[in-house]
């Protein structure tokens, strides 16, 4: 089943059941990238649990040079 | 010529050899030697970016993070920089760059501690575009959270006392007051106010945040007895970033051993250094 999320607010469909699914299926490790769903952070460890539904909002976060 | 390799020498050689150098000080339960904080942003390469950390002697480097999915394959400009700065040892001093709100800087330091696997936090929140100042009722806001939840929160925050102190009685251990508007170059523009935070909060670590231009600049919030500075754009804009790294590194040495030495008391007149009782009237 696909379902419609809005990614980094940018529209986008996905077969992935849950975030951990989602990270994966973007071709990252889970370690290089930090996830919020509907604006609350999602733990690396809870993304397997974390189920995705039609109309989520998903924002990642990576490393950057920074001051 | 390579002038980098020339600076990375100088800075092994100055760092056995000065006696600034051994004055030690924690932060964040850290024991460091160097007073240095030393930001990754702007610089012209990796290259020079990494020399420029090896010539400042810095041991605290800040990091941002950024809303993207970009390619994680080693190589790609993203996990260069990281395997980089990871590679200086240095400890990483993730911030919360760009943020408006307490609620937006809370969940954006959760995503650092996660990625950058450090509780330490330079907490931002800007109320102002065009003076990027800090607003401090949401900073208040949110390191009052923070705290609760485990972070060693270093507050990017103005040099008003008062603030200062309702930050620390919210728990923060550390205050970074800017010492002028990040990126501005401008020195600092309240020397009088960060005597007074000196004076009233002895003790807490005062690091002077964002708008240093010149080492001179740094020197003198050294004097005026500061535990640290961090600045990121002097460094990264010069024309040579690695030898810039190393002034800026010398004079925060220097400024320090000042402070501690005492420096004179100003006299409105001249008093005379070489010893003239007992000569001769005229010659």
């Amino acid at each position: 089943m696909t379902i419609a999320v809005t990614v980094n607010g940018a529209p986008h469909t996905t077969t992935a059941r849950t975030l951990a699914q989602w990270v994966e299926q973007q071709g990252q490790s889970q370690q290089a990238v930090a996830t919020a769903l509907n604006s609350q952070f999602v733990p690396r460890a809870l993304r397997a649990t974390q189920a995705l539904a039609d109309g989520d909002t998903i924002v990642t976060f990576q490393p950057i040079e920074g001051g | 010529m390579d002038t980098s390799n020339n600076s990375t020498t100088n800075t092994a050689t100055n760092t056995n050899t000065n006696a600034a150098a051994s004055d030690t000080w924690t932060l964040g339960g850290r024991t460091l030697q160097s007073r240095f904080l030393l930001g990754t942003a702007g610089y012209p390469s990796p290259a020079i970016l990494q020399q420029a950390i090896a010539a400042s002697g810095a041991q605290v480097v800040t990091v941002g993070l950024r809303r993207q999915l970009a390619a994680g394959t080693p190589g790609s400009p993203a996990s260069d920089f990281f395997a980089i700065v990871k590679a200086t040892g240095a400890h990483l001093l993730p911030n919360t760059a760009g943020c408006r709100t307490a609620r937006e800087a809370i969940t954006l330091a959760q995503m650092a501690r996660e990625l950058f696997d450090t509780h330490w936090i330079k907490l931002e929140v800007v109320g102002d575009e065009h003076t990027l100042q800090p607003d401090p009722f949401e900073l208040v806001d949110a390191a009052r959270q923070l705290v609760k939840d485990g972070f060693e929160v270093f507050p990017y925050c103005t040099d008003d006392l008062v603030s200062c102190q309702r930050l620390l009685d919210v728990g923060c251990k550390i205050l970074m007051p800017w010492g002028a508007p990040i990126g501005s170059g401008q020195g600092l523009v309240n020397p009088g106010a960060l005597r007074t935070l000196r004076a009233r909060l002895p003790g807490v670590p005062l690091i002077v945040d964002a708008g240093i231009g010149s080492p001179a600049d740094a020197v003198q919030a050294m004097e005026l007895g500061l535990d640290g500075v961090l600045l990121n754009t002097a460094v990264a804009k010069a024309l040579n970033p690695v030898r810039m790294a190393r002034a800026f590194g010398l004079g925060i040495q220097a400024g320090r051993l000042a402070y501690v030495s005492g420096v004179m008391a100003k006299q409105d007149m001249a008093v005379a250094s070489t010893p003239v009782a007992g000569h001769p009237i005229l010659l």
